[in-house]
């Protein structure tokens, strides 16, 4: 499913999006996404582990090493996802060394043939992105930019133009992780930025109550990582939580 | 240069970090070109280099080892500088340029902690608060070089993420200079990052090629035939080079750690020569060569000088070897600890592990005639800090 329908639909719906992100191959990868769309999961982030993800904070960090150690890799990853079986847009979050190696156009035919629809590359800038946004155009995937506090000016324009599917919003500086506070500078972003695309607004947010206020700040989608990570670094009743507390989220956002 | 060829070194370098940064970078480009012609500021880093540093460093004639090997062998002193390496010559200059930038915080990342010592050396006399990220594992091996940072007044702090090693030593830099841009100014320790860095870490260690560049001169009253410096991120091989780049009857070469063997294992290679044998990739910001898996993934690298134990090397250097002007070469754990007892013997002059490297490359390029009738070799730093991994390793 293409990200700008889904978007769409809850629009019709009056709904914002949840959007999950988990590291694939942390735990039972196909059982964790089956949970969180069950708990209402709108789009699924997958992470791609990468070895050096300096964009990401401890959290996200101690489950990418845990997906390298049990032999996650771009091959398997595609496999895996081909065999997911799921009507949700499904995105992959990974760095570009792993693009780069693979072949930028034999990546996103893969992320095509495998049924992701949008590609995340937190440390690949707009000025750099045109090769990978002309294969992406080509192929039917978005290509999704992090727009950050300190984002303005011409950088922005850029990146408005280029980005599609959603502009990620970077809540405040720093990197991934769940923190208790992010309202202050979410408004002003969100305010600033003025697009016809959708926004979603992710980096550091864990619950209901807070993803509530985004999406009345004007928003039309939450980004929740660290939170979901922590659940499944627990190893505690792990389908069951997770599916909760997106349940929990999600039932925010009506 | 074209405002598209900003940062790039051929299609080498770039700016490949997440958007929380790009202020920050294109923050200290501007610095930059606006501090580096200034006089006021060129006045104080060359009072600092002197007068602090110890600069210029003598160019030594090696008698005993031009005899040996039949070749007139200069040595470029940068053991001599403070602190015991050239690393403080880039040190003092990033520090000043902070201050004048008005950050009020330094922060590093080190390997072995050399260049967590010269960046603390540089913090503690401008006064400016400096921290210092260091794997944990490197912690442990490295006690007195912690012990040093602290007594100057730096935090160093533990990481244990990933290998527990430099190049997660930087991860972790970039990770607060993300958190903190405001008021933080990262001090990257080699020619590597994103640009403007290579760019900046090149010019403030150019010193040691102009000074040797003017002491050949009187001492020879011409140019050497050949340079030769040992290469981890590249900042001293770059630093010396540089001023010679057009002076093209000077051969060029950067000589990285061969390590325990040319290979690799399935997460780790046994050597750190990513310009000989690395391949193309993005690393820490910048398009450069990098020792990978075949999916992407960084290895970790491996030499017997913590100080070359890098993935990956300067964009400008993979630039020019690419183009010829460069000539990559690596030379061996075991040929590096020859050469370190060699020339401690015969120069009384104990070198370190990473110098070694580039001493090892006269013995093993000086019979083939490649070199010359006049190399220099730069002797990055002295060894006083490598004494207990040389006792470790036995055999004089
Ligand atoms: C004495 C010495 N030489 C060389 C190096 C390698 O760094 P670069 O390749 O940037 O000169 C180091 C790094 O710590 C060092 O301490």
């Amino acid at each position: 499913m293409r990200i700008p329908d889904k978007f769409d639909e809850l629009k019709t719906k009056g709904e914002g999006a949840l959007i999950a992100y988990v590291c694939a191959g942390d735990g039972d990868t196909a059982g964790i996404v089956h949970a969180l769309i069950r708990g209402g999961a709108d789009i699924v982030e997958l992470g791609l582990p990468f070895s050096d993800p300096i964009a990401d904070g401890p959290t996200i960090q101690a489950s990418i090493e845990r997906a390298l150690d049990a032999g996650m890799n771009p091959d398997r990853y595609f496999e895996m996802v081909k065999g997911l079986g799921v009507d949700v847009p499904l995105v992959v979050m990974t760095y570009y060394n792993l693009i780069f190696k693979r072949g930028l156009e034999r990546f996103v035919k893969d992320c095509k043939d495998s049924g992701i629809t949008g590609v995340i590359v937190p440390d690949l800038p707009p000025e750099e992105s045109g090769e990978l946004g002309g294969y992406c155009e080509e192929n039917g995937v978005d290509l999704i930019f992090l727009v950050a506090p300190t984002t303005t000016g011409d950088r922005l324009e850029d990146i408005l133009k280029r980005g599609t599917g959603f502009l990620y919003l970077v809540s405040r500086l720093g990197v991934t992780g769940a923190r208790a506070d992010i309202a202050g500078s979410t408004k002003e972003v969100l305010d600033r930025v003025k697009t016809d695309k959708p926004k979603a607004v992710g980096f550091g947010i864990s619950s209901g109550e807070q993803a509530a206020e985004i999406i009345k700040s004007g928003a039309q989608g939450v980004i929740v990582g660290s939170a979901f990570v922590d659940i499944i670094a627990s190893g505690e009743d792990v389908v069951g939580r997770l599916e909760a507390l997106a349940r929990e989220i999600k039932s925010s956002l009506g | 240069m074209n405002k598209k060829q900003r940062g790039k070194f051929g299609r080498f370098g770039g700016q490949f970090v997440p958007e929380v940064l790009m202020p920050a970078v294109k923050e200290l480009e501007q610095g930059y070109e606006r501090f580096r012609d200034d006089p006021e500021f060129k006045q104080e880093l060359d009072y600092y280099l002197k007068d602090f540093a110890g600069r210029p460093t003598p160019l030594y004639h090696a008698r005993r080892l031009s005899e040996k090997y039949g070749v007139k062998v200069y040595l470029k002193r940068e053991d001599l500088v403070h602190g015991g390496a050239h690393k403080l010559n880039n040190t003092l200059g990033q520090a000043l340029l902070a201050k004048y930038m008005g950050k009020r915080r330094l922060i590093a990342e080190t390997g072995a902690g050399q260049h967590g010592t010269a960046t603390a050396m540089a913090g503690a006399n401008l006064g400016i608060a400096t921290e210092v990220y260091m794997g944990a594992k490197d912690m442990q091996r490295q006690r007195m070089n912690v012990y040093r940072m602290e007594l100057m007044g730096t935090k160093v702090i533990p990481v244990t993420s990933g290998s527990q090693t430099l190049k997660d030593a930087i991860n972790e830099a970039l990770r607060d200079w993300v958190s903190n841009v405001e008021d933080t100014h990262y001090l990257i320790g080699s020619v590597v990052g994103p640009h403007p860095y290579p760019t900046i870490v090149r010019d403030f260690q150019s010193v040691i090629g102009s000074e040797v560049k003017q002491q050949i001169m009187e001492k020879e009253g011409r140019l050497p035939d050949s340079i030769v410096a040992c290469t981890g991120g590249g900042s001293n091989a770059i630093g010396t080079f540089y001023p010679f780049i057009s002076d093209t009857e000077v051969k060029l070469f950067a000589v990285e750690a061969g390590g325990s063997g040319m290979e690799s294992t399935k997460k780790a290679a046994l050597h750190s020569a990513s310009l000989c044998v690395g391949e193309e990739g993005v690393l820490h910001g910048a398009r450069t060569k990098i020792l990978q898996d075949p999916y992407g993934q960084i290895l970790e690298s491996h030499s017997i000088a913590a100080g070359l134990d890098y993935s990956g090397v300067g964009p400008e250097l993979t630039y020019l070897a690419g183009t010829g002007r460069i000539k990559p070469a690596n030379t061996s754990d075991d040929e590096a600890l020859a050469a370190f007892h060699e020339l401690s013997r015969m120069e009384g002059i104990i070198p370190a592990l990473e110098s070694s490297h580039a001493l090892a490359y006269l013995a093993k390029a000086a019979g083939s005639g490649e070199l010359g009738d006049i190399v220099v070799i730069n002797l990055s730093g002295r060894g006083d800090k490598d004494l207990e991994t040389v006792l470790e390793m036995g055999a004089l």
